[in-house]
């Protein structure tokens, strides 16, 4: 059964207001009472997928949902699309442009952190067709306090 | 150590959060990269950084960074001082370089984000 389901806009290359979804996320998830390290880990994949798709994406999409043994959470945009996923996973590897490495961007490990927080990952990408990643965080027995 | 001591071993101001200096920091990172500093076991420490956009704000709370000090004496546009206070994040700006104030801190006995010294 599904506890929450809720999708929000990402507005592409509005620097301003990016990352505020995955706050939103965060906060929700803090007043749910889940686990703080939990908590942590989903924000922060929240957030560098936020993050890829006001960098590089068109428009898109968050989507997340609390389930009774897990959180779910897919990013999806209309953008260029990675050209090589496995490439774009090396920590290092990025396609930022300048403006954005001058912003503090452009480290290349958005998917690499992305892949080490989330409990599963998945990244569909074709150059031209966009991104959609899903990632799930599996819920243990201590991670939500009622 | 308290935060109120950071901000006399950085001779730094207090841009918000005056209120919480009595926060206990351990560990401290330094850095201009958002994603590094997601790398990082930065939960509750005290981030170095010359980057003053709102980003930097977000970033810090995503990690669960417990105050931001700016160095080089930068001071962030007042809408991120805004956002910091209403997240109730501290902000202070030192007049110290990111190198100097690193070693101050590292002479008070704070450890890097992965424990070490």
């Amino acid at each position: 059964m599904t506890a929450f389901n809720k999708s929000y806009y990402i507005n592409s290359r509005d620097f301003i207001r990016a990352g505020e979804v995955s706050i939103k996320i965060q906060t929700l998830l803090k007043s749910l009472n889940f686990d703080a390290q939990l908590v942590r880990r989903v924000a922060i994949c929240g957030y560098e997928g936020e993050m890829n798709v006001v960098m590089h994406g068109g428009d898109g999409a968050l989507s997340f949902g609390i389930f009774n043994d897990k959180l779910v959470m897919e990013i999806s945009d209309d953008g260029p699309g990675i050209v090589d996923i496995e490439k774009a996973m090396q920590a290092g590897f990025s396609t930022a442009s300048d403006a954005h490495r001058e912003m503090g961007f452009g480290a290349g490990m958005g998917l690499a952190n992305m892949k080490k927080n989330a409990d599963d990952i998945i990244v569909e990408s074709e150059k031209g067709q966009g991104t959609c990643i899903r990632m799930v965080f599996f819920i243990d027995k201590g991670d939500k306090v009622d | 150590m308290k935060l109120s001591q950071i901000v006399k071993a950085l001779e730094a101001k207090v841009l918000t959060g005056d209120d919480l200096l009595e926060k206990d920091i351990e560990t401290c990172g330094a850095s201009d990269l958002m994603s590094d500093i997601l790398a990082g076991l930065s939960e509750g420490s005290i981030l170095l950084t010359g980057l003053t956009t709102i980003q930097v704000i977000r970033t810090a709370m995503v990690a669960g960074v417990g105050a931001v000090v700016f160095v080089r004496g930068k001071t962030p546009p007042q809408e991120v001082i805004d956002l910091a206070q209403e997240q109730e994040l501290p902000l202070i700006s030192s007049p110290y370089s990111m190198f100097v104030s690193s070693g101050r801190l590292h002479a008070c006995n704070l450890t890097g984000l992965d424990g070490r010294r």
